[in-house]
């Protein structure tokens, strides 16, 4: 009896047994990474090249990682003062414990060593909460090109920690303005995408206009005006080799390179109608793509070549349609209120940028490419041309500001803008600036 | 003996007419309730714990005794016992304004003000720790708790059975690790990214081990991305803790699974 009792109280026992907890974790925060980047250790054998001090190397490459990183505005570098260990010793083996009590969750570190008029730098980022290497790598090349290997290692450094290709190592093609309104000089320049290595292609006797780098290569097509007839160019900007491409009838607008590089994409107006037209770049084939009574201009391909964004004034009011690209299947995506105009395809093939205007006010913004989830980012008096870093995450763009009534405080700036909206910032350039095209890598 | 079948059967079929004539009243409509929105607690109970009335007080004081007699008469109160059983851990609250802070970037997410709170969950809210102890009986027992957590989060189930967490206890541990988590925002929204890592966690809440589970990914060819975001993950747990675990309970939680999904935030 006993025992059945016992049996009866063990079958009966309530029996506990917990299933592994799983918790969901769908967000996170957009605070900058915490993110030290100790000076450039350099080597006690190095020798001065030039005009370049080498002592003074480390600290220099240290400050232009720190800034490219401050101006993405998705880390945040930390002070150098409260760093706790030496460059060399820290290139060698940092102690995580000690940078994890500065907030620090990522750590830079480098050697630099010139020697027979070779500059070789290394570095490595160690992940601090993990307390292990993340990444090495050794770069070899001429001293000159110190800032070149700053921007580098920058952009390794920004697609270990993010996943996704940086935009450091890139340049930034503008027309450079200055002199009154009424006669403004206008050249083409050239500089690194932080402001730095300024250079002028052109002397600025003729009226230059929307200068477009060429996806695939160092290729820059640009407008100018000759005898005031639109000509079409082709410039390469490692050799400073100009080819006239074509001369166009009528008002040309805005030539932009197929993302293979092979043509060029662009509207022009013939017996007064302005239509999109290709023109292959090695057998000069012009072949229409566009064939309505309407007003079409600003094509741009998407990244895989397969479609053409635009716009165009066939429903009454400027605005942003997408076709294949032979020009079949065109559908209208915006049908917001107000102008929208200059579209242009994300590298990474998602978004769309434009310039929207309404109610006398310009609007950067971005949507899907079937017109859903419109974002205006940035609204200004007056401002256009929105350009994509490589990466498609960062537009470049310029702003103009009023000018007085005589004419006076007229500006004209680049700036950049996040996709996201945030961390709008001014690019210095020695003069007014507009029309800006983002590169891509160099080091591609 | 035929008297005894005879009434059995009458017995039967009363019982059997009565279940077939109060079925059709039994079922009803299923209740169209809105679907329960997690919301984060906060501990203000020091701010506003109103002192009682003296009657009341007495009243609760008395109750209280009584309850102790009663355990003590079963068992001694174990320490766990003594424990304030929904003392929730809670972020602190410089966490709680970078939360909304965030919300800016993102306009879809529902905004503090119209937040919705369940009725379990505003009771949480009101209830102060003198309340508290009136359940402390209840609460002794893990089956009772079990049991009362389950009528109370209807909805979330999964919470109260399947996880061994209540509600408001897994929205303090997911507050403190969306603190914790800088999200890689270069990753694709439209791939599968869904990191799951597995910890074993000391009773403080700090972490002995951390397993990613699909860890042979990581090294695969065309994985850049999961990698990334694995790594971004395990930052976070570690920069996290110690983790914001109950204190009672480490038979529940000493293994702990958590679900890193970045494709609604990174689809804006």
């Amino acid at each position: 009896m006993k025992k059945l009792l016992f049996l009866f109280i063990i079958i009966l026992q309530p029996t506990f047994a917990y299933g592994l907890i799983q918790v969901d974790i769908t967000r996170g925060n957009l605070d900058p990474l915490p993110i030290a980047v100790s000076p450039l250790h350099v080597d006690a054998n190095s020798k001065n090249f030039k005009d370049i001090k080498v002592n003074k190397l480390g600290d220099k490459i240290s400050e232009i990682i720190e800034k490219n990183f401050k101006a993405t505005g998705l880390f945040n570098p930390l002070q150098k003062d409260s760093f706790v260990q030496k460059p060399d010793i820290a290139h060698l083996k940092p102690r995580f414990e000690d940078w994890r009590l500065i907030k620090a969750q990522a750590l830079v570190t480098g050697k630099i060593l010139v020697k027979d008029d070779k500059l070789k730098v290394e570095f490595r980022l160690w992940d601090l909460t993990a307390s292990k290497e993340m990444i090495a790598l050794a770069f070899t090349t001429t001293p000159t090109n110190w800032r070149r290997v700053a921007h580098i290692i920058s952009d390794k450094i920004y697609e270990r920690l993010t996943g996704e290709e940086g935009y450091f190592d890139t340049r930034i093609i503008y027309v450079s303005e200055t002199g009154p309104k009424d006669k403004r000089v206008k050249k083409l320049a050239i500089m690194d995408q932080d402001g730095a290595n300024t250079k002028y292609l052109t002397l600025g006797n003729e009226l230059v206009l929307t200068p477009r780098f060429n996806p695939a290569n160092q290729l820059v097509t640009y407008l100018s005006y000759f005898r005031n007839l639109p000509r079409v160019y082709l410039l390469d900007i490692e050799t400073g080799i100009q080819e006239v491409v074509g001369n166009f009838p009528g008002m040309t607008f805005a030539p932009r390179f197929s993302p293979d590089g092979k043509k060029i994409i662009m509207s022009f107006a013939k017996d007064g109608n302005s239509d999109i037209y290709t023109m292959d770049i090695e057998s000069r084939i012009v072949e229409r793509i566009t064939d309505h009574s309407a007003i079409d201009t600003s094509p741009s391909y998407s990244p895989d070549g397969k479609y053409i964004c635009f716009n165009s004034d066939r429903s009454g009011l400027q605005q942003i349609y997408v076709m294949k690209s032979d020009g079949s299947d065109v559908k209208r995506i915006t049908f917001g209120k107000g102008l929208y105009g200059t579209p242009v395809w994300s590298p990474r093939g998602d978004l769309i940028a434009f310039t929207k205007v309404r109610k006398g006010r310009f609007y950067i913004g971005v949507m899907r490419v079937d017109g859903s989830g419109e974002r205006l980012l940035t609204e200004n008096f007056y401002q256009e041309a929105p350009s994509w870093s490589p990466n498609g995450r960062v537009l470049v763009f310029y702003r103009e500001t009023k000018s007085g009534p005589q004419g006076k405080g007229f500006t004209a700036k680049l700036w950049s803008i996040d996709i996201t909206g945030y961390n709008e910032r001014k690019i210095a350039t020695e003069t007014d600036a507009s029309d800006p095209s983002w590169s891509s890598l160099l080091s591609k | 003996m035929i008297k005894s079948l005879f009434f059995s059967i009458a017995f039967h079929t009363i019982m059997i007419l009565l279940t077939i004539l109060s079925l059709p009243f039994m079922i009803r409509e299923p209740v169209d309730l809105p679907p329960i929105v997690s919301v984060e607690l906060i501990q203000i109970t020091d701010k506003t714990n109103i002192p009682y009335a003296p009657k009341a007080r007495k009243v609760i004081e008395k109750v209280k005794e009584e309850e102790k007699r009663v355990v003590s008469e079963q068992a001694p109160p174990s320490a766990k016992a003594k424990e304030k059983p929904d003392k929730i851990p809670m972020p602190d609250e410089k966490k709680e304004k970078k939360e909304i802070v965030k919300k800016k970037q993102n306009p879809e997410e529902i905004k503090p003000e119209i937040r919705q709170s369940s009725e379990f969950e505003k009771k949480e809210i009101i209830d102060t720790n003198q309340i508290a102890a009136l359940i402390d009986k209840a609460k002794q027992d893990e089956a009772l708790t079990q049991k009362t957590d389950s009528k109370i989060t209807q909805s979330n189930q999964k919470n109260s059975f399947a996880t061994g967490l209540t509600l408001s206890q897994e929205d303090a541990l997911r507050a403190q690790i969306f603190g914790c988590w800088s999200v890689p925002l270069g990753l694709p929204y439209d791939e599968d990214l869904l990191v799951r890592i597995k910890l074993n966690l000391k009773k403080d809440g700090t972490i002995s081990k951390s397993e990613i589970l699909d860890h042979e990914r990581m090294n695969r060819p065309g994985q850049k991305f999961y990698k990334i975001l694995a790594e971004s993950a395990l930052r976070a747990v570690r920069i996290c803790q110690p983790l914001k675990v109950p204190p009672t309970g480490y038979d529940k939680w000493k293994e702990l699974q958590l679900n890193f999904n970045p494709s609604e935030m990174l689809k804006g």
